[in-house]
C-alpha cells in the first residue's frame, strides 16, 4: 500500500454535530434502519442483564474497582510493568500519539517489517497509526471484518464495537466486489464473509508482525486480555514472529479476581453475549518471538486531572451507551467526527480540543438512558452538562445563542418582567398570523406547531380565583 | 406544615390548565396549598444550554421564595431535577428547598398515598400511552428505567391504576426519550422532531387514545409535532387526568 492510501480527513475542522446529524436524516429510512439495528443490539443487552440476578451489585462492584485502581493508577501502572517485564515482554510508555506512533514505527523497522495485521483497536484509530505507517511504505491490514470493511472504504469506524454498523450488505457487496472481486450484486452476508476470510487469510499467513488492542491489562500478573467474536487477534498473534499489544493507560486493573467481574459485564452490555466468542489470556511471548506492549497515555492523565470528568476514565469500551443513544442512533456515529462517537466520545474528545468538538456535549437530551445503562456507571450525562458550563464559559457558541440565552434568564429571573413579556407574548400569538409567528420561533416551528396560548396566564387565574377571595384580598 | 406549589413558567404561559388541574387535586386532598409570586423559573433552561451562571439567578430567587415553606411541590419532573441537584450550593435556605422539593406525582404517590389519590374517583375511559419524562424517570425515579435490573414500579402508572375506565397501551420502547430536552429542541432541530416523530408512532402503533405525562415540555413538544403533521393527538398531563371535570372544564 502507498501514501495515497491514507484516510482522508472526513472532519471539519470544527464539528458540527446538529448539521451532521442533519444531513444523515435526509434519509430518514435509512435513519429508521439505523436505529432499529442498534436498538436490537440493545433489547439484547436487555435479555442478557436480566439473566444475571446481581447485574446491579457487579457495575457498582466494576465502578469501584475501577475508581479504586485510576486512584492508584501510577502504582498499578508500575505494577503491570515490572510484572510484564519478569515475563520477558518488552514495555513501552508514549506519553502522546505522536510517541506511540514512533515507538510501533521503529520496532517494525528494527525487525524489517513491511506486511503488519491488525485485530481491532480504537486506540491505533485515535492514534492514527494507520496513515502513520502507510505513509513509511508498511502495508497495515486490518482484520476484524467491521475495520476491514471501514478500511476498503477508507472510512472511519462509526462504532467502537461495531465499526461498519452504518453500513448496509448491499454496500459491502459494492465494496467487496470492486475490491476483492466477488459476483456484483451478490449481497448474501455467508458469501461475503467467506470471501472476507480468504482474502484475510492469504494477509494472517504473509504478516510479519501482529498488532491487537488490549481489553485488560492485569497488574500482579503482567498479562493482558483480548475479547474479540472473529478469532483474528489469536491468529495474527499466533502466525507473526512479533506482537505488539496497544493499550490506553486506563485498561490496567488490579488482578484477576477483578478480572472476573469486567468479563461478565463487557459482552453483556456491548452486544448481548454472555462471553465473547474469544477471551484471549496472553502472558508471554511463545517461543521465539517477541512481545511488545505499549503503554499509551495521549491526554488520559489531563483527563484524570479533571474533577469532573476523571471517571469518564473507568470506560471498558463496551458500546452500550451508543447503542442506547437515542441520538447516536439517529445521527450515527460519524456525526461525531470523533474517534470515540456517542455519549462516552461526547465526553472524553472535548478534553482534547474544546473548540473542535464543542457542539457534542451538546447532542444529547440528557436522557440519561447512557448512564443507567453503563456497566461502570460512568456518570455521563452529568459530564455532558458539566462540558456545556466549560464550552459556554469558554465563548464556543454562538454569539446569538450567548445573547438569547443572556436576555431570556434574565426574564425568568425577574417574575415581574416575565409576566409583563408573557402578556405580550401571548397577546402576540394570538394577534399575529401564523407565518409571522412561524418565522419567529423558529427553528421551533419548522417541524412543530407553535402552543396555542392560553388567554390567561396560570398567575392571572390564580390572583383572581385564590388570592382576591381570601380574607384580606389582593396580595 | 406549610405546602406550596411551583408552576414552572411555560406552564404558567402556555398551560395554565395544567396547574389549575394540580392545584385542584392537592385541595381536593385537603392541603392548603399555597401559589406564591416571586419566582417564574427554576433556572434549568439557561443552566442546561450552558450557561449555568445565567440561570443562577433565577435558581437564587427560586431559593428565597420557596425557603420558608415545609414543601415544595414542582409540577415537572424536569424543573424538580434541577432544583434538587443544583439548589443546594444556594446556603442553607438553598440546601433547605433541595431537601424539602418533591416533584407532583412523587408527592401524591409517597405523600399522600394512593388510597387517597384513589378517594379521588377520578374517571377517563380512555387507552392510554404514559409517557414520563427522562428526568422524572431516571433523575427522580418515578418508575424504573428499562435499562436496570431492578424490581419493576412505576410510580405513574400505580396513581393512573387509581382512574375508572383507564386501560394502558404498551409501546414497543417504553421509556425512549422524546426528543424535547429543552434548548436541544432549537439546537439539533432534526434530532430533537424524528426522535418525538418515533415516539409519537411507536404509541400509535400501541393503540393508545391519548398521551398522559408527568411533563408538559415533552407535551409542549410531542402536540406541536403530531398537530403539525394533522395528526392531533390529545395529550394531559397527570393532574388534568386526576382533576375533577370542572377544574378542567
Amino acid at each position: 500500500m502507498t501514501a495515497s492510501r491514507t484516510l482522508p480527513v472526513v472532519e471539519p475542522t470544527v464539528v458540527d454535530h446538529a448539521a451532521a446529524a442533519a444531513r444523515f436524516n435526509a434519509n430518514p429510512e435509512r435513519v429508521t434502519w439505523h436505529d432499529e439495528a442498534l436498538w436490537f443490539v440493545r433489547e439484547k443487552r436487555d435479555h442478557a442483564m436480566t439473566d444475571v440476578a446481581e447485574w446491579e451489585t457487579l457495575r457498582e462492584l466494576a465502578s469501584s474497582i475501577k475508581e479504586h485502581t485510576l486512584s492508584r493508577l501510577d502504582e498499578y501502572l508500575l505494577m503491570f510493568e515490572s510484572a510484564a517485564t519478569a515475563n520477558g515482554v518488552v514495555v513501552h510508555w508514549a506519553r502522546n500519539a505522536e510517541e506511540h506512533n514512533r515507538i510501533v514505527h521503529r520496532i517494525l523497522e528494527s525487525h524489517g517489517v513491511r506486511k503488519l495485521v491488525k485485530s481491532k483497536s480504537m486506540l491505533t484509530e485515535e492514534c492514527g497509526l494507520n496513515p502513520f505507517l502507510e505513509a513509511r511504505g508498511i502495508d497495515v491490514v486490518d482484520t476484524d471484518l467491521g475495520e476491514r470493511i471501514v478500511q476498503m472504504r477508507r472510512e472511519h469506524p462509526s462504532h467502537i464495537v461495531m465499526p461498519a454498523i452504518h453500513l448496509k450488505k448491499e454496500e459491502i457487496a459494492e465494496t467487496f466486489a470492486a475490491q476483492l472481486g466477488t459476483e456484483p450484486g451478490v449481497s448474501d452476508p455467508i458469501a461475503l464473509v467467506a470471501a472476507a476470510r480468504g482474502h484475510l487469510r492469504e494477509r494472517f499467513l504473509a504478516a510479519e508482525a501482529a498488532l491487537t488492542g488490549v481489553n485488560f491489562a492485569i497488574a500482579e500478573t503482567g498479562g493482558i486480555v483480548v475479547c474479540t467474536n472473529e478469532g483474528n487477534a489469536d491468529l495474527g498473534i499466533a502466525l507473526a514472529p512479533i506482537h505488539i499489544a496497544s493499550m490506553g493507560i486506563e485498561k490496567v486493573i488490579p488482578g484477576t479476581a477483578e478480572l472476573a467481574v469486567f468479563l461478565r459485564l463487557l459482552a453483556r452490555s456491548g452486544t448481548g453475549q454472555r462471553l465473547t466468542v474469544y477471551t484471549s489470556h496472553i502472558h508471554r511471548p511463545r517461543e521465539g518471538q517477541e512481545l511488545h506492549i505499549v503503554l499509551v497515555d495521549n491526554g488520559r492523565t489531563t483527563q484524570l486531572g479533571r474533577a469532573g470528568f476523571w471517571r469518564s476514565l473507568k470506560c471498558i469500551r463496551c458500546g452500550a451507551c451508543m447503542n442506547t443513544c437515542p441520538v447516536y442512533r439517529r445521527s450515527g456515529g460519524h456525526s461525531y467526527g470523533s474517534t470515540v462517537p456517542g455519549p462516552i466520545g461526547s465526553v472524553l474528545t472535548p478534553g482534547i480540543d474544546l473548540e473542535k468538538y464543542a457542539s457534542l456535549p451538546f447532542a444529547s437530551t440528557l436522557c440519561g438512558s447512557c448512564s443507567a445503562v453503563c456497566p461502570v456507571k460512568i456518570d455521563l450525562d452529568a459530564q455532558l452538562y458539566r462540558w456545556r458550563q466549560i464550552v459556554a464559559d469558554a465563548g464556543h457558541v454562538t454569539a446569538k445563542k450567548r445573547h438569547t440565552v443572556r436576555i431570556g434568564a434574565t426574564v425568568l429571573a425577574q417574575p415581574r418582567v416575565f409576566a409583563f413579556l408573557g402578556r405580550a407574548t401571548r397577546l402576540a400569538l394570538r394577534m399575529l398570523p401564523q407565518s409571522i409567528v412561524a418565522a419567529v420561533a423558529a427553528p421551533w416551528s419548522r417541524d412543530r406547531d407553535v402552543p396555542v396560548p392560553a388567554p390567561q396566564s396560570f398567575r392571572a387565574w390564580y390572583k383572581a380565583n385564590r388570592i382576591s377571595r381570601r380574607p384580606g384580598g389582593e396580595q | 406544615m406549610s405546602t406550596a406549589l411551583f408552576v414552572p413558567c411555560f406552564v404558567d404561559q402556555f398551560f395554565p390548565k395544567v396547574a389549575i388541574a394540580a392545584l385542584d387535586v392537592l385541595e381536593r386532598l385537603g392541603l392548603s396549598v399555597d401559589v406564591p409570586g416571586g419566582a417564574a423559573c427554576c433556572g434549568q433552561p439557561p443552566a442546561n444550554a450552558g450557561f449555568e451562571r445565567f440561570g443562577d439567578a433565577a435558581l437564587a430567587q427560586f431559593v428565597r421564595t420557596y425557603a420558608r415553606y415545609d414543601t415544595t411541590i414542582i409540577l415537572s419532573g424536569s424543573c424538580a431535577t434541577h432544583v434538587l441537584s443544583h439548589a443546594s450550593s444556594f446556603g442553607a435556605d438553598g440546601a433547605r428547598v433541595a431537601a424539602r422539593a418533591i416533584e407532583f406525582c412523587r408527592f401524591l404517590h409517597d405523600v399522600v398515598g394512593v388510597e387517597r389519590v384513589a378517594a379521588l374517583r377520578a374517571e377517563c375511559a380512555a387507552r392510554v400511552a404514559v409517557h414520563i419524562g427522562c428526568h422524572a424517570l431516571r433523575g427522580l425515579g418515578l418508575a424504573s428505567p428499562s435499562e436496570t435490573h431492578v424490581a419493576p414500579f412505576d410510580k405513574v402508572r400505580t396513581l393512573l391504576e387509581t382512574v375508572k375506565g383507564m386501560t394502558f397501551a404498551e409501546p414497543s420502547r417504553r421509556d425512549e426519550c422524546c426528543g424535547f430536552g429543552g434548548s436541544f429542541s432549537v439546537t439539533e432541530p432534526e434530532m430533537s422532531a424524528r426522535m418525538g416523530r418515533d415516539r409519537l408512532r411507536d404509541y400509535r402503533r400501541s393503540g393508545a387514545d391519548i398521551i398522559v405525562s408527568t411533563d408538559a415540555s415533552c407535551v409542549m413538544h410531542l402536540r406541536g409535532l403530531a398537530s403539525r403533521d394533522g395528526r392531533p393527538m390529545p395529550m394531559l398531563h397527570v393532574a388534568e387526568v386526576l382533576a375533577s371535570p370542572e377544574a378542567v372544564a
